[in-house]
């Protein structure tokens, strides 16, 4: 893993609505729920005691049910609303101690946000729209012009330029919210359930573009959103809300393969497993792995004794050459061959590590011959077998223990 | 017993020392407010609408409808307009015109900035609206009176009473217009580092638009109301002339005035009513 630097941390960051909010946090520790302290206070808390460490170039979604505190908890971040204790860093620099223009100076060049409704100016083009944040820190001219017409390209809204914001249907209007946050290149995108206004077919659409989009453009996400599925899909890592207190941080195979709590699991049961857990994390080790150039009777005997039916091969740089089943590797022996590279068979199937289960299944053809997890590089970092597919699309007893160092000593 | 008791509360009298304190000491200040009114209404009055061939202003007035309205309201205007000429009523009707376009003014610079703070501020908005409540219900003819004291006879007490019963709905929709923008489009503005003026220019002022328009013709609709009651204090124009018909028992004197006033009515209104509804779009 190379060197990972934290873009946003948030520390003990509370919210609090209502009159005397800091009593609230010095008596936090009598155990009173949210409901309690509203009845008996009139408080009401949105953010409760949340930290967290953002990465650079992560998407980081935070996902919890309306009334969760996750609208607030963003707009802390940009302080569109302040918080009531807690640090926010932003690249090491504190948040809370800036004044208002230091403020604005933030929110003009290192965080930008696209919002659920858009706030979209109805009275500007789509292009002045998009031109919106940079008029705002002053920019004019050619300069401007470039970078409006370069963020309307990668939300593909070019050809667009001149038309009226009511004209527009609900996917193209957050095209241009998107587009308004691109322009001004800041390093953050703040994004309050952006898609969760649209039709759910324009939704996924837009969720697979935004994927794509962040194949170009490197930005550090803050994605909210109420959909856990959209959570999954999108998120490096999710974080699950449920009355201000984030009950889980993880990435989405940890959030479904080892739920929290109660909480977690009752929101995870309905996930399809299949399309959100991956191959590295039901891959195992393959009982047999074997240099090409190895003893043809060693490895049979290696395979009788693991009691496998096959062995992947590598070659002399690490990289999978192939596999032989014991029947093949027999008849080998019995033709007078000696070494495993002449009973190799080269036709397999293999699968990157982050492939969904449900597209391994296909792949999967044969009862006894298992999948080859192979990285970037050729090498195998594990076997998936029929049997660990099911189990990994059933199980909901947190059963991901993969095996994520596959054969590094080969 | 059944009588209700005299206490003698002497609100009156106060009024009265107030009005007479008021005009002896601050004799200064309205005389510079009275300069102030008065120049540009003389001067939109007998340089502009009076010294102008009277088909080169129907040409203008027709022009305008036609580019905020459109073509119907440009037509209305020409015959209207030509129409007030032909009943002989063309001097006073241009007399009117700058008496309301001046109140229209002076109320729309005064009430379109205390129509901002009001949006900005809770605490002035609960100030002054009682304030605006009693200007707008209090029966006109009752300032009428400190209105002459303060300003003298004539054309610019007109528009000072004008403009008390007119400010209001200009405060008003103002206010409202800013406070029922999209509180996700303020959001969004202030996400991107605007600061307070440029939220109020950028987004709030354009997006009230439509709002503060209907405001200026409701404006425009108060000013003309007031046109007949400012004829009690000596201001010329159609008002004048219905008051004299009225005090002659002449009713078609009266009459030829008061449709002079209808038809100017509903040219304004309809052209400010475009110009509102032109916000929302344009």
């Amino acid at each position: 893993m190379p060197e990972e630097n934290i873009s946003i941390s948030c520390q003990n960051v509370w919210k609090i609505f209502g009159p005397d909010p800091q009593s609230i946090i010095a008596n936090s520790g009598n155990g009173s729920t949210k409901q309690e302290i509203l009845e008996q206070t009139g408080h009401v808390i949105a953010v409760k005691d949340v930290s967290f460490d953002i990465k650079e170039d992560e998407i980081f979604v935070v996902m919890g049910l309306s009334g969760s505190g996750k609208s607030t908890l963003v707009r802390c971040i940009n302080r569109l609303i302040e918080p009531t204790a807690g640090k926010i860093f932003l690249e090491g620099e504190d948040l809370s101690l800036m004044n208002e223009k230091q403020l604005r100076e933030l929110r003009r060049h290192k965080l930008s946000m696209v919002f659920q409704y858009f706030g979209l100016l109805p009275h500007r083009s789509v292009q002045d729209n998009v031109a919106f944040g940079l008029e705002i820190r002053g920019e004019h001219g050619k300069e401007k012009d470039e970078k409006v017409a370069q963020a309307l390209e990668q939300v593909g809204l070019k050809g667009w330029e001149k038309s009226r914001i009511n004209e527009l249907s609900g996917g193209m209007q957050q095209r241009v919210g998107l587009a308004r946050a691109l322009a001004v290149g800041a390093e953050v995108l703040l994004m309050d359930e952006p898609f969760s206004a649209l039709d759910p077919l324009i939704r996924r659409q837009m969720q697979d573009e935004f994927i794509n989009l962040r194949g170009t453009v490197k930005k550090t996400v803050v994605f909210i959103t109420h959909d856990l599925m959209e959570a999954l899909k999108l998120g490096d890592r999710v974080a699950i809300m449920k009355d201000g207190e984030i009950v889980q941080i993880g990435t989405p195979q940890e959030i479904v393969n080892e739920p929290a709590d109660e909480y977690v699991s009752e929101f995870v049961k309905d996930v399809p497993r299949g399309q959100v857990i991956t191959a590295e994390s039901v891959m195992e080790e393959p009982p047999v792995l074997v240099n090409s150039e190895q003893n043809l009777a060693e490895v049979i005997e290696q395979m009788r004794t693991a009691g496998v039916d096959v062995a992947f091969i590598t070659d002399a740089f690490g990289r999978l050459r192939g596999l032989t089943t014991l029947e093949n590797a027999e008849t080998a022996l019995q033709n007078g061959l000696s070494r495993v590279r002449d009973a190799v068979q080269n036709e397999f199937l293999s699968a990157s590590p982050d492939t969904p289960l449900d597209q391994c299944l296909p792949l999967v053809t044969d009862d006894d011959i298992p999948l080859a997890i192979l990285d970037e590089r050729s090498h195998l970092l594990g076997v998936v077998t029929r049997a660990a597919l099911v189990q990994g699309m059933q199980s909901t007893d947190g059963n991901g223990n993969g095996n994520k160092n596959g054969n590094k000593s080969q | 017993m059944w009588d209700f008791p005299e206490l003698n509360f002497p609100i009156g009298e106060w009024v009265n020392r107030a009005v007479a304190w008021l005009t002896d000491n601050l004799e200064a200040f309205f005389d510079v407010i009275t300069t102030a009114i008065r120049e540009p209404l003389v001067w939109i009055k007998n340089d502009v609408l009076l010294w102008l061939p009277w088909w080169v202003v129907i040409i203008i007035v027709a022009a305008i409808a036609w580019k905020i309205a459109n073509w119907k309201v440009a037509l209305l205007a020409v015959l209207g307009l030509f129409f007030i000429g032909a009943m002989g009523r063309w001097d006073d009707t241009m007399t009117t015109i700058a008496i309301m376009v001046t109140s229209v003014i002076v109320s729309v610079i005064i009430g379109v900035p205390l129509g901002i703070i009001s949006a900005k501020s809770d605490r002035f908005e609960a100030f002054q609206r009682p304030i605006l409540d009693m200007m707008q219900t209090m029966p006109a003819f009752v300032y009428l009176v400190p209105a002459v004291f303060f300003f003298g006879l004539g054309l610019v007490p007109a528009v000072v009473a004008t403009c008390i019963y007119a400010i209001p709905p200009a405060i008003r929709l103002t206010n409202l217009g800013i406070r029922q923008v999209s509180p996700e489009v303020v959001e969004a503005g202030r996400s991107f580092g605007t600061t307070g003026m440029q939220l109020l220019l950028k987004i709030q002022l354009p997006l009230a638009l439509p709002n503060i328009m209907a405001g200026v013709n409701q404006t425009i609709m108060m000013a003309l109301a007031m046109v007949v009651l400012c004829s009690m204090i000596g201001a010329a124009g159609l008002g004048l002339e219905v008051l004299r018909g009225m005090n002659n028992l002449d009713v078609g004197r009266g009459f030829e005035a008061g449709i002079s006033i209808v038809i100017v009515a509903i040219i304004l209104d309809r052209i400010t009513a475009a110009l509102g509804k032109k916000g929302t779009t344009a």
